[in-house]
């Protein structure tokens, strides 16, 4: 089975559908056809952007190039993870542990994937280096963001029992252990769910991609799996590093609790 | 030990060394503050709310970003790490502060039976070790957080209103059992709204006015 490629008229058949929201928008008045029509021109504009960058490094084929990419969609990532939560720290801290957090998961785990189950040649070829850097990314950023929101949510609702716990002789890392627990619990809980329901509620996109693709079901369905593996081993490494990066910055060489140091 | 010699306090030049020595801390909101007090002694300090009473009480247990010297029987604080210190100059929060289930998780388990005495002494139920947090009330709370921190023997306590929702009859299980300890060697520096608990307890009394310790 070979890929069935579209022709634009496939697509503005599709994108009649579009029109039918809006007019249905109208007809109901629900107010949501500028929105609707604005969110729909801006993905097609977005898509058809990054194609023609992902064509122009893939002719490239050059490490330093793909790498330059993959930092630019890791920053935009980490600026998801710092406007994410609600309590937030001053200056650029949201930032750089967002930044740090997302970028370390990611590359931990995509050179792991590349080097060892997938293992292109050379390693590091933009056809396969960026895509599964992207897919990696989506995921962790979402575990770091509700790691951190859940971490510094806690530590401000926690403050009195964190100070009493250190007026008492605990160290700020035994005061604040159980919110650091907990953040990382909140950021393993989607992979943990997308597991679970895999194959049954939801049939997981790649898998679906590469069956479009014309790729045999059973061959498609070991990739999901290597897939799922490498996200929640990212997840779990997101979690962990905003949260403890979190904390580190909470605190001082005094092992006071800095909530000062948030917004 | 580094004093200035036209610094001396009273205990200073009587060749005592005070068990609190507080010299020029200050914060960004608070100070510059002198105190001492002795073994056994306590010096209360009232003064209108926002002040910086309990500023001033946390600064000596280091809890927020301070500078300045706090000596502690003739140790300074910047040599003794912040957890060893906080454990000799305990402070005990006006709001009591709670991180488990169950009041009897927030106690050494080896001090079970000292924890029974304490708060017998404080006319707390026997019952309440064993009770969830969220079923105290706010007096029980309070007399609860200052068993915690005594259960442990700090030589010196930083009591920020430790009687504030009390009634009468346990206020004065409370002073009672405070001057116990004085008895034993214990410092306490005490923040209170009450006069008259001030001149009770306080063999020093001062008086915090916008951020400065003046004596009363």
């Amino acid at each position: 089975m070979t890929p069935i490629l579209l022709t634009p008229f496939d697509i503005s058949v599709a994108a009649s559908l579009i029109v039918l929201d809006a007019v249905l928008s109208i007809w109901l008045r629900i107010r949501l056809h500028r929105q609707l029509t604005i969110a729909a021109a801006r993905m097609v504009v977005q898509l058809v952007a990054i194609g023609y960058v992902l064509k122009f490094i893939f002719t490239l084929n050059n490490p330093a190039a793909t790498l330059l990419l993959i930092l630019v969609m890791v920053l935009v990532a980490a600026r998801e993870v710092a406007a994410r939560p609600e309590r937030r720290f001053k200056g650029h801290s949201n930032l750089a542990i967002g930044f740090v957090s997302v970028g370390f998961a990611t590359f931990v785990t995509a050179i792991l994937a590349l080097t060892t189950a997938i293992r292109p040649q050379p390693w590091f070829d933009p056809h396969y280096a960026i895509p599964l850097a992207g897919i990696i990314l989506g995921n962790v950023l979402n575990s770091a963001s509700l790691s951190l929101d859940s971490f510094l949510g806690s530590v401000r609702r926690e403050r009195p029992g964190i100070e009493a716990r250190l007026s008492l002789g605990d160290s700020y890392r035994e005061a604040i252990a159980p919110m650091v627990r907990d953040a990382i619990r909140r950021g393993l809980l989607p992979i943990i769910n997308q597991m679970s329901a895999a194959g049954i509620v939801t049939l997981p996109g790649i898998m679906t991609g590469q069956i479009l693709a014309g790729l045999d079901p059973l061959e498609a369905v070991k990739y999901q799996i290597l897939l799922m593996f490498l996200l929640s081993g990212g997840s779990g490494l997101a979690a962990l590093a905003v949260s403890y990066l979190a904390a580190w910055r909470l605190t001082d060489e005094r092992q006071r609790l800095r909530l000062d140091r948030l917004v | 030990m580094s004093t200035s010699p036209g610094n001396l306090t009273r205990l200073e030049r009587q060749g005592r060394t005070p068990a609190l020595l507080v010299k020029k801390l200050r914060s960004k909101f608070a100070g510059p503050f002198e105190l001492s007090v002795g073994s056994g002694e306590c010096a209360a300090i009232t003064g209108p709310s926002g002040s910086g009473k309990s500023l001033f009480l946390r600064m000596i247990a280091d809890l927020d970003p301070n500078e300045g010297e706090v000596w502690l029987n003739g140790r300074e604080r910047a040599s003794v790490a912040a957890p060893e210190w906080r454990k000799q100059a305990t402070y005990v929060s006006a709001e009591s502060g709670w991180w488990a289930d169950t009041v009897t998780e927030h106690f050494p388990a080896n001090s079970r039976q000292e924890v029974a005495n304490l708060s017998t002494l404080l006319g707390l139920r026997g019952d309440l070790l064993d009770a969830p947090v969220g079923q105290l009330s706010t007096g029980e709370k309070q007399r609860l957080s200052l068993v915690r921190a005594l259960s442990r023997n700090p030589p010196v306590l930083l009591l920020d209103e430790p009687t504030g929702p009390l009634d009468e009859e346990s206020v004065n299980r409370v002073e009672g059992l405070l001057q116990q300890r004085m008895v034993s060697g214990t410092s306490i520096l005490l923040v209170t709204h009450d006069p008259n608990q001030a001149i009770r307890l306080g063999h020093r009394r001062y008086r915090m006015m916008a951020g400065h310790l003046e004596t009363a």
